[in-house]
């Protein structure tokens, strides 16, 4: 397969420019200007953008226990729609991925399913509980690509420092869902405007920094890399930018919804798709997201995918599940509000959902370089198109973005050098 | 005449002309309601059915005589089980009673946004009578009722409103429309009662009572609804009543000719001391009387009732 004349894009190799590239069977051939197209299949690359393949690193699968909402098969047809080559998923399924079996599971899946790959988290304590330690190395040896209780976060300190001090030996990130409990009980949206004026219990900026301090608090003691999960405020950005500047191995994420929807687009209509955990916040917040992002603070952008039948959201706002389904939209949404406006660089887009998200998983490197496996994204910044139901290929349509109108999207994705993205339809 | 919405479902939604209709024929149901023949044939033939998924008396009881006494046909359904707890979801319950072709739900429920929730699930017009701690239209109509006939205006009154205000529903509604209509509310209470965003409202929040007292015309004090507070935020039923309680010592501090509301029901020995609940300052029983005729008027207007049928 040869992808002639797109805009080649891979900072890690400096490179920038309009080439052609050559795949042959599971990897990058040939890295070149003007390559004989006789004898290939040859995708016509004019106009568009080739980047490594894309990976988001918080995605929620469902599988097993809540099929459904998604499952695998699903899933990673929504991903390879996102123009996603590898994904990480979290492991509050049922029962809770706390085993190196029920890890080994969920990748042998994503082996059948043969599209994006899936790169299992393991739970940090048993049925993520919080109370006694998982097989954390079994699941380490079984494949699993770092740890977490997503969903809730450790609640105790010893128990979290007894989870980093032990995963500290294992070369894994520990992420941090970053929630004190107490602070945010029966919390739906932030505390503050949107709670005065829906009249509901808010869910406070501080619950969420709260539990980064003490993180980075647990980090410096231990060692032990820290990702922190879905950053939502200001205030978690500028701990995280001071962790760093202490040289702590400390990283985090942003959700698209975090950093383009506020808790204003709450309106009196209670639309049930704008409740997450942590919950949109003010103006404010997703302005400084927007900047620690562009200034490379953030390390990348993740979606937190997280189906929910329609049952689930098709209720009061109080008692509807948290989330929004990301993994289409999630490309698409930072081409149209980002990098058309020129506010990031294709080189930090690149940084920030192919590069970083690898380095802090611990995956192999792949560019677009002479012998590296074939993941790649061909992105046609041009394209624009209505987030509906059939644009969309989760099993779920809670959507925070339904009905928004993108330009960008993804086009062609090659994993492992086979094509399961064409003409931005997933190849059955 | 008609209201510029077609639901009553908040008070942020209704404009000063909307307001002034809904207390002006407010008036005239008044008068029908101090008749021997408390009835009119406003709403004869049209079909309310009053949906209460959280248990309440005195508001079902308010709309109920309301409904009799506009002649529309009433159905009572709901009382303490929701129909969530059933398995049944909320659109489904509403889809199946709006098959029987009814003209309006009064709606009380536990959670946020419920009423609204409703009218995406039926052409009929939802009257909100409480939902959770965002809003209570109704009871808003009825509080600005007793004021102004009790001052004869709205505008430039202070009203300092007293109590547990984070989980108020009645708050939510009351200190908009008191804004609309050019009155200035005050919230006072306890730091862990106070809401969280008051600027949100443009309006002053404090937990000195003493301070306010002497300042407003209006004390307007919340019932403290201990099942709704999910956490400890007071001590004591005793250092409530000392620090924000209205006895006759603050009774005293109070401007000529101001008064003393509470939507009820009253924890007399909490916000309010007996002494004061039965002064001629207290107006909670007028507040009662104006809530039939204040919601036989929203129920009026909304239904586009005949403009002479009564």
């Amino acid at each position: 397969m040869l992808i002639r004349g797109a805009r080649a894009i891979d900072p890690a190799r400096g490179l920038d420019a309009t080439v052609d590239v050559l795949i042959d069977g599971k990897r990058i051939a040939m890295v070149a200007e003007g390559i004989e197209a006789e004898g290939h299949e040859a995708i016509d690359g004019a106009g568009k953008v080739l980047v490594p393949g894309l990976v988001d690193m918080h995605v929620h699968f469902r599988d097993p226990g809540y099929e459904y909402k998604e499952d695998i098969s699903t899933g990673v047809r929504a991903a390879a729609k996102g123009g996603f080559s590898d994904v990480a998923t979290m492991p509050n399924t049922d029962p809770v991925t706390d085993t190196g079996t029920s890890v080994r599971y969920q990748i042998d899946r994503g082996i059948e399913e043969g599209k994006t790959r899936v790169r299992p988290i393991g739970a940090l304590t048993r049925g993520e509980k919080g109370e006694a330690l998982a097989e954390i190395g079994d699941m380490t040896l079984a494949g699993a690509v770092g740890f977490s209780d997503d969903g809730h976060g450790v609640q105790s300190a010893g128990m979290m420092r007894t989870c980093m001090a032990y995963v500290s030996q294992f070369d894994r990130v520990v992420i941090a869902h970053s929630e004190v409990e107490t602070l945010t009980k029966n919390g739906v949206v932030n505390e503050g405007r949107a709670s005065t004026r829906l009249g509901m219990f808010g869910w406070p900026a501080l619950g969420e920094e709260l539990e980064i301090m003490r993180d980075i608090e647990l980090c410096r003691l231990t060692g032990c890399p820290l990702h922190v999960a879905h950053i939502s405020t200001a205030r978690s950005l500028e701990l995280v930018r001071q962790a760093k500047a202490d040289g702590l191995p400390v990283t985090c994420e942003v959700t698209p919804h975090h950093l383009f929807l506020t808790e204003e687009d709450i309106t009196d209509a209670y639309q049930t798709n704008l409740k997450m955990n942590p919950p949109l916040r003010t103006p404010d917040d997703a302005e400084a997201l927007i900047e620690g992002l562009v200034d490379g603070s953030i390390d990348c952008v993740v979606t937190d995918h997280a189906p929910h039948a329609k049952h689930e959201k098709d209720c009061e706002f109080e008692i509807a599940a948290f989330g929004t389904i990301g993994l289409e939209t999630s490309l698409p949404l930072m081409l149209t509000n980002l990098v058309r406006p020129n506010r990031l660089s294709w080189r930090r887009l690149v940084e920030a959902m192919a590069l970083t998200p690898r380095k802090i998983l611990r995956l192999p490197e792949v560019g677009i370089f002479e012998g590296s496996v074939a993941d790649l994204t061909l992105i046609d910044p041009e394209a624009s198109f209505t987030v509906d139901r059939d644009y969309l290929e989760s099993k779920s349509q809670n959507s925070a973005f339904m009905g928004a109108h993108l330009t960008g999207r993804p086009m062609e994705l090659f994993v492992s050098g086979r094509h399961v993205l064409s003409a931005g339809e997933v190849v059955a | 005449m008609a209201l510029s919405v077609k639901h009553l479902l908040d008070t942020t939604s209704l404009t000063a002309d909307d307001i002034t209709q809904i207390l002006d024929t407010g008036r005239s149901f008044a008068e029908v309601n101090s008749r021997a023949i408390k009835k009119v044939p406003a709403l004869r033939g049209r079909t309310i059915v009053n949906l209460f998924l959280e248990p309440s008396t005195r508001t079902r009881s308010s709309f109920e005589l309301a409904e009799k006494r506009l002649s529309a046909d009433s159905l009572n359904m709901g009382g303490s089980t929701s129909s969530v707890v059933k398995g049944e979801s909320l659109a489904d319950t509403i889809q199946t009673i709006s098959a029987m072709n009814v003209d309006m739900f009064v709606c009380r429920a536990s959670l946020a946004g419920t009423p609204h929730l409703i009218t995406e699930n039926t052409d009929a017009v939802v009257i909100n009578a409480g939902d959770g701690k965002h809003q209570h239209p109704t009871q808003a109509m009825l509080d600005l009722y007793t004021i102004r006939e009790h001052f004869g205006r709205l505008d430039g009154l202070k009203v300092a409103i007293v109590g547990d205000l984070s989980h108020s529903r009645v708050a939510g509604s009351l200190v908009p429309a008191l804004k609309t209509m050019g009155a200035t509310p005050i919230l006072v209470g306890p730091p862990t009662f106070q809401v969280a965003d008051p600027a949100f409202w443009g309006v002053e929040q404090t937990a000195d009572l003493d301070a306010v007292i002497p300042e407003v015309d209006v004390v307007y004090l919340l019932r403290v609804q201990l099942e709704r507070m999910e956490g400890a935020a007071i001590p004591s039923k005793r250092e409530y009543n000392r620090l924000y309680g209205v006895d006759e010592r603050r009774r005293r501090l109070m401007r000529p000719g101001s008064i003393i509301c509470h939507p009820g029901p009253m924890n007399r020995g909490m916000e309010i001391m007996h002494e004061v609940a039965d002064s001629p300052q207290a107006k909670v029983l007028d507040q009662v009387t104006a809530g039939v005729a204040t919601r036989m008027a929203a129920m009026y207007l909304l239904l586009g009732g005949e403009s002479d049928a009564y």
